[in-house]
């Protein structure tokens, strides 16, 4: 009995600790260094470091550029989550229907996301190179002068386009996934019942996709904050004058370019702040106006 | 039993190999940020080394840009596992930092001295060496690719433009003259810069004698206030921005980007690094490429220009005994054949008097003409404190605000002054910043 007792106790913890084991090592030790190293102020090569409190926070938010950067990430990370995801919606309704050739479409429509997003910020940078690309060719003519070297809005204008090119397949498969799985009778019923396409879609398929556009609501906000490093770094870097630099760029750019580490641990502390309270706001006031 | 007596068979063989290894030569890491060609170049010089002598094996390892070279380096050093280089390249705007480091850094002089290595610091050429050491001489790391800024033109579109082929503008008075020429004759631009604040700021500034920084451009110092916004620069910004309405003045991106406007045909003059002549070359076909000095701003009498590039540092924390090879290494890299061919496959200057020397004799600056424009113009006038080279804490964070400020000129957001007046005050709190860090 004793034994059983002993068992009891310890098979939960054995249970769970792979799974805490992971959540330890890669999550909890690297944000606590995070926040430790956002209190240090010391040299590039650690050799002269200072505990400093909170000096490094002072420092940023004396700085116009890191709010500046505030207001980037959120024009950056509203238009690439909701014409993102208003993109694929478009597409899987018109991509849901019987037509020739629908299952051609549907694999295209999903191609870009096998694209890298370095690749695709490369790829788009050839379109729109100012001196040798396709489409500025095509603007100068109808009267644009394209450079987004120089103009921040058609840079923040290019990189909002790359990130949203490479995340539409990817929000339009879970769509699609999401329209197919709703039942057909229903759409007839209405249809019997004289609604027309409009009032179809608004009434019984947006509801019903509810979920999946909530689940894709998140993935994409947390896709616009970090996943689209990589296309900023090779379209933009962050340029011209500050005008892409999105939070997570900055991290980057203050830490590893500028050797700034205090500064940039201080950045992602932050940073992890907002992503915190960005999910508990979704789950706790959209979540609920959600039906399953 | 037989399994675990194999086992110790194979490790004893294993150690017996490696410190057979060892025994034969000391490995030597070399982290550089050299790729493409100058990769492979950066290879033979190595095997030439190791071949000429077998106490010391030096193994070259490409770690990517700058930036990543010096991050992936700091990082080595920073988890203490011994995994770190001998000796890294670190480029020049990188010098304050590798400085501030104290006990990280081996300065070259006092490795040198520590290793009893022969070594004369007059064999170097002053607006080389001078970039890299103290106020009082003492040089801490060791030049290896240097560059200057020099002008370029395309003979080609001179003449369909109807001016001289055969000479290009003395003074940036002439470069907006024939800039109008050139757009008048069709061409997309006049004329485009690389590396902006290289050329149009720091160059500028000691080509015309003018200070970047207070405290000796920082060298003597680190108190320092940044200085170039002064009436000098500020108006030829303001020049180059009047230009750019006629497409006299094009701007073409950062660091190098604005290199393929020039070779691709659409701007007819150009600033550029000595090391891009060979591609240049290459682009335009040798002929059609004419090479002068950097103009000057009306009848200015021209000081001597500063280098871009980098150079290698030797970083602490390894065996004393290692540390031999690194200095026998350094003089294998002051040797004048092979700056001498370092420098004629790469453009980048010679580090030695000795190395252009042997350039010349052989015949090369005949071949090419144009390849010696940019040691005259280091050796022009000995450097002043206004030209010996800059040494600015977080160099590479007001690099980039300079370049956002030149950027809002160029989109018309902002006035030359406006503009240099905001760099400096971003710039100098940068600066503090540094300061207290250090």
């Amino acid at each position: 009995m004793k034994r059983a007792i002993f068992n009891d106790r310890l098979l939960p913890y054995l249970l769970l600790g792979p799974q805490l084991i992971v959540t330890l090592v890669f999550f909890i030790w690297p944000s606590g260094e995070a926040i430790w190293q956002s209190m240090l102020l010391e040299d590039a090569f650690g050799g002269s470091s200072r505990f400093v409190w909170f000096r490094n926070f002072e420092r940023l938010f004396d700085d116009e550029g890191y709010w500046a950067s505030f207001e980037t990430t959120a024009i950056f990370s509203i238009a690439v989550a909701t014409i993102g995801l208003a993109l694929a919606l478009l597409l899987a309704t018109t991509a849901d229907r019987s037509l020739r050739g629908a299952g051609a479409y549907r694999s295209l429509l999903i191609w870009p996301y096998a694209v890298a997003p370095a690749v695709a910020g490369v790829l788009w940078g050839f379109l729109f190179n100012p001196g040798a690309g396709l489409l500025p060719y095509y603007l100068n003519l109808m009267g644009v002068a394209w450079n987004h070297q120089i103009n921040g809005n058609q840079a923040l204008l290019l990189v909002i386009a790359a990130a949203c090119w490479n995340q539409v397949s990817y929000n339009f498969v879970f769509f699609l996934a999401g329209l197919q799985s709703i039942p057909r009778a229903l759409i007839e019923a209405a249809a019997i019942d004289g609604a027309g396409p409009g009032r179809r879609f608004w009434s019984i398929v947006f509801p019903l996709l509810a979920p999946t556009g909530f689940f894709l609501l998140v993935v994409n906000i947390i896709y616009a904050f970090f996943g689209t490093f990589g296309i900023i770094d090779a379209l933009t870097k962050g340029g011209p004058a500050r005008s892409t630099e999105i939070l997570v760029y900055k991290v980057y750019s203050d830490g590893f370019r500028g050797q700034d580490f205090g500064g940039s641990a201080a950045q992602s502390a932050i940073l992890m702040g907002i992503v915190v309270v960005l999910t508990v706001v979704q789950f706790r006031f959209i979540e609920r106006r959600i039906h399953y | 039993m037989k399994m675990s007596r194999i086992l110790a068979a194979v490790a004893a063989g294993v150690m017996l190999a490696t410190s057979q290894a060892a025994l034969a030569a000391t490995e030597i890491q070399w982290w550089h940020a050299m790729g493409g060609n100058l990769g492979e170049t950066v290879d033979q010089l190595a095997a030439q080394f190791n071949a000429s002598q077998s106490d010391y094996k030096v193994v070259p390892v490409f770690k990517g840009s700058y930036t990543e070279t010096l991050t992936a380096a700091i990082a080595a050093f920073r988890a203490r596992q011994n995994a770190h280089p001998h000796i890294v390249q670190v480029f020049e705007v990188g010098t304050a930092t590798m400085m501030a480091a104290k006990g990280a850094t081996y300065p070259v002089h006092q490795l040198m001295a520590d290793a009893n290595e022969p070594f004369d610091p007059k064999a170097y050429i002053g607006p080389v060496y001078g970039y890299y050491a103290t106020t009082d001489g003492k040089l801490l790391s060791m030049p290896f690719n240097s560059s200057t800024p020099v002008f370029y033109w395309n003979k080609e579109m001179f003449q369909k433009a109807g001016l001289d082929p055969n000479k290009g503008p003395r003074s940036w008075q002439d470069v907006g003259e024939m800039g109008k020429k050139l757009v008048a004759s069709g061409a997309k631009c006049g004329f485009t810069p690389q590396w902006q604040t290289w050329t149009l700021i720091e160059n500028f500034g000691a080509w015309h004698n003018l200070p970047y920084a207070t405290g000796e451009n920082g060298f003597a110092s680190t108190d320092i206030e940044l200085k170039f916004n002064d009436t000098a620069r500020v108006t030829l910004i303001q020049a180059l921005s009047d230009w750019s309405k006629e497409k006299v003045f094009v701007y073409g991106g950062r660091e190098g980007k604005s290199t393929a406007m020039f070779t691709g045909g659409d701007c007819g003059m150009h600033i550029g690094s000595s090391a891009s002549a060979a591609a240049i070359e290459k682009a335009l076909g040798a002929e059609k490429v004419g090479t002068t000095m950097m103009p000057v701003w009306g009848d200015t009498k021209p000081q001597n220009s500063i280098i871009g590039g980098a150079t290698l540092w030797a970083l602490q924390g390894k065996p004393k005994e290692e540390y031999k090879g690194v200095a026998k290494f350094f003089t294998f890299l002051s040797r004048g054949d092979v700056q001498a061919k370092w420098h004629q496959e790469t453009g980048y200057v010679p580090i030695t008097a000795s190395a252009e020397g042997i350039t010349a004799q052989a015949g090369f600056y005949q071949k090419f003409p144009g390849r010696d424009i940019a040691i005259k113009q280091l050796q022009l006038n000995a450097p002043t404190i206004n030209s010996k080279g800059l040494r600015i804490g977080n160099f590479v964070q007001i690099r980039d605000v300079v370049d956002e400020e030149l950027e809002a000129v160029w989109a018309g957001q902002k006035t030359a002054q406006q503009a240099l007046d905001t760099a400096v005050s971003r710039g100098n709190k940068l600066l503090k910043d540094f300061q207290a860090a250090n």
